[in-house]
This record gives C-alpha cells, structure tokens and sequence, in this order.
C-alpha cells in the first residue's frame, strides 16, 4: 500500500555492554591484552573502526524482530515499561542510531523530539537559542525567522528573550524548547517522553499543541508513560516489552496489555486477576458471537480468568452473580488506569 | 533543509550497513546548521571575557615574538633571502596555527557534542567541519596581523600573493583527513584527547615554523616533505615573501600526494564509524 510511511521489517538493535562502563581504560586494556588483540586494536584504530577490542562482550537485544507498518496521517502512541526499547526505536526511526538487523522504510521527512531543548547554549540568549535548536531540529532559518513571534508567543518568555538562558528557570528553559518544537513542519514526528517538564498549564498547553499536530493530518510518533494522553491522542499504539513488540492495536486494548506487561513477568498474562476494576463500556456478546448489548454504564466486576493475551475477558460482577463472557478484542476502557511506570 | 512542500517525499531505506546515499546531499541540506554551530563557538568563545576579540589577535602575535627572539636572535638561524626573521616566521605559524587547531578542535568536535549526537540526526560530518570554520575565521583574524607586520617591515608581496587561497585550501585538506580519523578513533579512545595535543605540540617544533625549512640538509629534504606541512609551509613562504623564497618542486609534490592520501583515509574513517557514533557515545 503506498499509504505507508513507515514500515519496519523485522528490526533489530543489539547493543554491546560491558566495554562502555571501561571507555577510559578501553585502550590501555587494547594494548594490555596480548600481542594478537594489540595487532587487532592497531589495523582498527588505523582504519578508525571504533570495535570492540576483546573477546567477550556483554551483547544485548533492545530490540528483536520489531514489524509494524504506520500509514499517512495516523497518530501512534507507544508505551512500554522502561527499558523495553521505545527510545531505541524513535532513535532507529530517525537515523540517529543504524538497526543490527532488518528494514525500515520511511516515506517522508522526520522530525525528531527526543527531548526539549537539545543544543540549548546556556550562554546564548532566548533568542538566540531558538535559531540554533531550531537549526539543529532542521528548520532552516527562513522558517524559524517566519514563524518566530508565534513561538516566543507560545513559550510566554518573551520578556526574557534576550537573557541568557542560564538565568531561565526550568520551567522556562522547558518553554522555550518546547516552543521551537512545537513549531517544526514534518510529514513525520517522532516524540519521545518530553513532556514531563513543565507546569501543568504549559504540559497541558503541550498536550493540545500535540492533539492539533495529529489532527492535522501529519504521522505521529508519541511515546509516553502518561497513559491518559497516550489514549487521548491516539488510536492506536504499540506496546513494547524486553524489546519485543508485544502488542499493536487499539489504544485502550494496548494499555490493558501494557499494565498486562508491568505485572511480574511477561509470562505471567493472568493480569488483575482477583483485583477489582471498573468497567466503563463494553459489548456483550451471546453465545454465538453476536453484540448482544452494550454496557455502559460503570459496573464494578473482579477478574475471575484472563485470556492468553491479557485482556480480562471472563469476570464475575462483585456482588458474585455468575460470569460475563466478553469477546476478545472488544475495546475495553477502565476508568483507574493503571498508574504509570515510576522513574 | 527544505520546507516539506518543497521537497516531493522519497523513500528512505535504512538497514544495516547500508551505504546511505543520500548523505552528501544530507550535507548539502544541512548546510545552515554548519554555518550556525560554527557561529555558536564564535559567539559562545568571548562571552565573558573581558577583552574579548583581542585575544585572537594576542596569541599569535606572542608566539611570533618567542619564536622571533629564539630562533632568529638567539640561535642566529638564516631567514629567506633578504625577509625580515618575524615575518618569515609569522607566514610559517600562519598555516600552522589553522593546521594544529583545525586538529585539536574539530578532533574532540565529536566527543564534545554527544548530547547533540545522541538526540539528532545530521551528516555527522557537520561537526568537525564547523570547527574548521572557527578556525579559518581565527586566521583571518591572524591574517591581519600578518598584513600590519608587512607595513611595518616594509615588505611588499609580488603577484605571487594571489595565490595565498590556494595553500589556504591545501592547509585546510591536509588538516582535515587526520583531524577526521582522530575524531572517528576518538570516540572509542579517549586517549586521544591527549594524544592530539602532543603531536601538534611536537609537529610545530619538526615543521619549519620557526626556521626556514631550507636549512635542512639537501639529502633529506625529500624524506622531510613527506609531513605535508613542509611544503604548505614552503608554500606560504613563497606566496608572502615572493621570489625570495622558492617552492622545492619534488618535495611539494611528495607532500601534497600525502595529503590526498590522509584526505581519504580520514572520511574513510569517519563515514565507517560514524553510524556507530551515536551507540559508543
Ligand atoms: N548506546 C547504548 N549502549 C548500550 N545499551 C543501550 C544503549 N542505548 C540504550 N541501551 C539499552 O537498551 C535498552 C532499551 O533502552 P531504551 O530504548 O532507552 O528504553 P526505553 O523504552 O525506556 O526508552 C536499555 O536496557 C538500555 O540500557
Ligand atoms: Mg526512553
């Protein structure tokens, strides 16, 4: 389909670790390892190859056989506990970092947020500041230039905007940066978690800023711990897990498979099991298959079983009067979700 | 850096290895980030210093001085024909300076930007390179001095001074092949944050900075041409002090094939290394 502006085959990211804690010594270690491994380190220093000098290396997947495909104009949360692989993919995806293995195609120009302010000079004024972050986010000067009261506008510094930026205080540093960002012109963003800066009005004032971009037509990218605005931006998203996909769909299916994730082990699906939760909609299926009715209104329920995948989709209501059979797949929406991953 | 309108959208391929094509045109593209980043270490430089630009004018002028005092009046060593020992000196330190600062600068450039590196894509080469504009605008600078030096001592440059870019240039590809490769190993190897300084430090005392680089006996001047600096050096002299000071044919050409061969090696390095920048920064 020529509507895809992403698509990811089999992706894979293998880091090396271990020799990255003894960046210091890696040379002195080079030379100090016997003859064959000085004249290894030696043909790659000559050629500048930055390998590993050793024989064991620490290596690691962050991320394995990831294949999705993103089409023109969606907007695609993306969760994950920490560590799953989510920043390593918005790296792939904007050609900071090179996949080990596998294919990506991306139709279209891409434009990174993997956080505020990159580049930021602390001795540089606001102003300043606002062309070189924009220069380094590829806006050209034209641009910047063009769209410059609207982003000190929207940062609400413009009585700083020609001190230094090292007297800012983080909030404002963190105004600022998302301003120029929040002006960038791509076909395709790529956000990671930078939104936990700021105070509630400006996150809120982001979180708009963000609804308008996806709404606008343009690919979006949006990686976040808040599952409330990953539900609210998208529909739909992918879960990552130890650097699997482990899940892509519907957001509020995605969120239930990400608390699923969270709990011990990924092996242990039997998410919520005994807990209680809140059920705010739901269709209720009979015997063949069919929608028999909706719920809507809030039920409380305990989870009796748990489906293979995650999705609670046998449960009993709390006053314990038989079970619901729901179908799988059906969007589930819990009013408490589950609390973000802390740290 | 095009507006997205403007620019009908491809499809990029990334997979591993991949020779990526697109790169020199990246370049191209980010050209205003290279004119910005070079224009940040300028303006970031003299912020809080209290005399500011004057330092670009005092450190060169210094070393002329020592090395005037100490090679020439101290150690009697011959000039150029009938060139006044300072200036002879100051042509040679001219190319030098830009030479060892290109390799200081723009080979911990990398390093030195991670954050920018770990959080954006742009042709990694962007960042060396606009160190070596910081230093062509400090020569400049020095440029300047040499030309008040020519008032003062009187001396006039023939046509041969027309030619002064063009050793520019060559002092600017003979910097930047090694100073890319040292960027490159940098990465992996901190050491060569130290490393660098000592072969600068001690190639300004083998390179015919101080002296002229004709007092080095006949039977090894060709084995002397093969540092490249030899012969820009050779080169400058000649373009400033005119006849007085003629190029050694052989020599020049020995060391302008050293410079093409350090010239590939150095984006040979970098490009191969570059793509893993990023994961060992
Ligand atoms: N340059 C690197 N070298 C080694 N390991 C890395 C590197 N970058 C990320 N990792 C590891 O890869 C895993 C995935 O990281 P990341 O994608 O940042 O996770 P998150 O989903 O929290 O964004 C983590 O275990 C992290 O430590
Ligand atoms: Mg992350």
């Amino acid at each position: 389909m020529s509507d895809v502006v992403i698509r990811s085959d089999k992706i894979g990211k293998k880091f090396r670790i271990g020799h990255r804690t003894a960046d210091q010594g890696s040379f002195r270690e080079a030379m100090l390892r016997g003859p064959r491994n000085l004249l290894r380190g030696a043909v790659d220093l000559i050629q500048g190859r930055s390998v590993v000098a050793g024989d064991s290396v620490e290596e690691f997947w962050a991320l394995k056989d990831v294949d999705f495909a993103i089409r023109r104009g969606e907007a695609v949360g993306v969760i994950g506990r920490n560590g799953a692989g989510k920043t390593t993919l918005l790296k792939i995806l904007s050609r900071i970092i090179e996949p080990t293995e596998g294919r990506l195609e991306i139709t279209g120009r891409v434009a990174s947020l993997l956080e505020v302010g990159t580049g930021f000079h602390p001795e540089l004024s606001g102003r300043e500041n606002i062309f070189l972050n924009g220069a380094i986010l590829g806006m050209s000067r034209a641009e910047v230039r063009r769209r410059f009261e609207e982003i000190v506008d929207f940062s609400g510094v413009e009585k700083f905007i020609d001190t230094p930026v090292k007297r800012y205080s983080v909030g404002m540093h963190a105004r600022l940066a998302f301003a120029v960002a929040a002006h960038l012109e791509a076909e395709i963003m790529v956000i990671d978690e930078v939104l936990a800066v700021g105070d509630s009005e400006f996150q809120a004032r982001c979180l708009d800023r963000m609804s308008e971009v996806a709404n606008a037509g343009r690919t979006v990218l949006f990686v976040s711990h808040n599952l409330a605005a990953v539900m609210a931006l998208t529909k739909r998203a992918l879960v990552f897990n130890a650097g699997h996909l482990f899940f892509d769909g519907p957001t509020e299916a995605a969120v239930s498979h990400y608390s699923a994730s969270l709990s011990k082990g990924s092996s242990d699906r039997n998410w919520g099991r005994g807990r209680n939760a809140t059920l705010v909609s739901a269709t209720v299926v009979d015997a063949d298959d069919r929608p028999d009715h909706r719920v809507d209104n809030a039920v409380r329920f305990v989870v009796d079983a748990c489906s293979p995948d995650g999705i609670p989709y046998n449960f009993k209501q709390s006053a314990g009067q038989g079970t619901l059979a729901m179908r799988l797949g059906t969007p589930l929406r819990f009013a408490a979700l589950p609390a973000p991953d802390p740290g | 850096m095009t507006s997205p309108s403007s620019d009908p959208p491809r499809t990029l391929v990334l997979e591993a290895g991949r020779a990526d094509l697109q790169y020199w045109r990246d370049l191209w593209r980010y050209r205003e980030l290279f004119l910005i980043l070079a224009w940040r270490d300028v303006a970031v430089r003299y912020k809080q210093t209290v005399i500011g630009l004057a330092w670009a004018f005092i450190r060169p002028f210094m070393t002329m001085v020592v090395f005037t005092v100490v090679f020439g009046k101290i150690a009697k060593l011959p000039t150029e024909g009938a060139a006044p020992y300072a200036v002879m000196v100051f042509a040679g330190l001219l190319p030098w300076t830009l030479f060892a600062s290109i390799l200081n600068d723009a080979s911990t450039s990398i390093v030195g930007s991670f954050s920018l590196i770990s959080k954006v894509y742009f042709p990694r080469l962007i960042v060396p390179l606009s160190t070596v504009l910081v230093a062509v605008i400090d020569f400049l600078v020095s440029l300047v001095i040499l030309a008040g030096l020519m008032l003062w001592y009187g001396v006039v440059p023939g046509w041969q001074i027309l030619l002064l870019p063009v050793f520019v240039m060559l002092t600017l590809v003979c910097s930047i092949g090694p100073a890319l490769w040292a960027a490159a190993v940098l990465v992996k190897y901190r050491d060569f944050r130290f490393i660098v300084p000592f072969v600068t430090q001690i190639g300004l005392y083998i390179s015919p900075v101080g002296f002229s680089g004709k007092i080095v006996p006949e039977q090894w001047s060709l084995l002397y041409s093969l540092n490249p600096m030899v012969g820009i050096i050779d080169g400058f002299r000649w373009c400033i002090l005119g006849g007085s000071s003629p190029i050694d044919g052989p020599g020049f050409a020995l060391g302008m094939g050293v410079i093409v061969v350090l010239l590939w090696w150095g984006i040979r390095s970098f490009r191969r290394s570059e793509r893993a920048f990023a994961d060992l920064i």
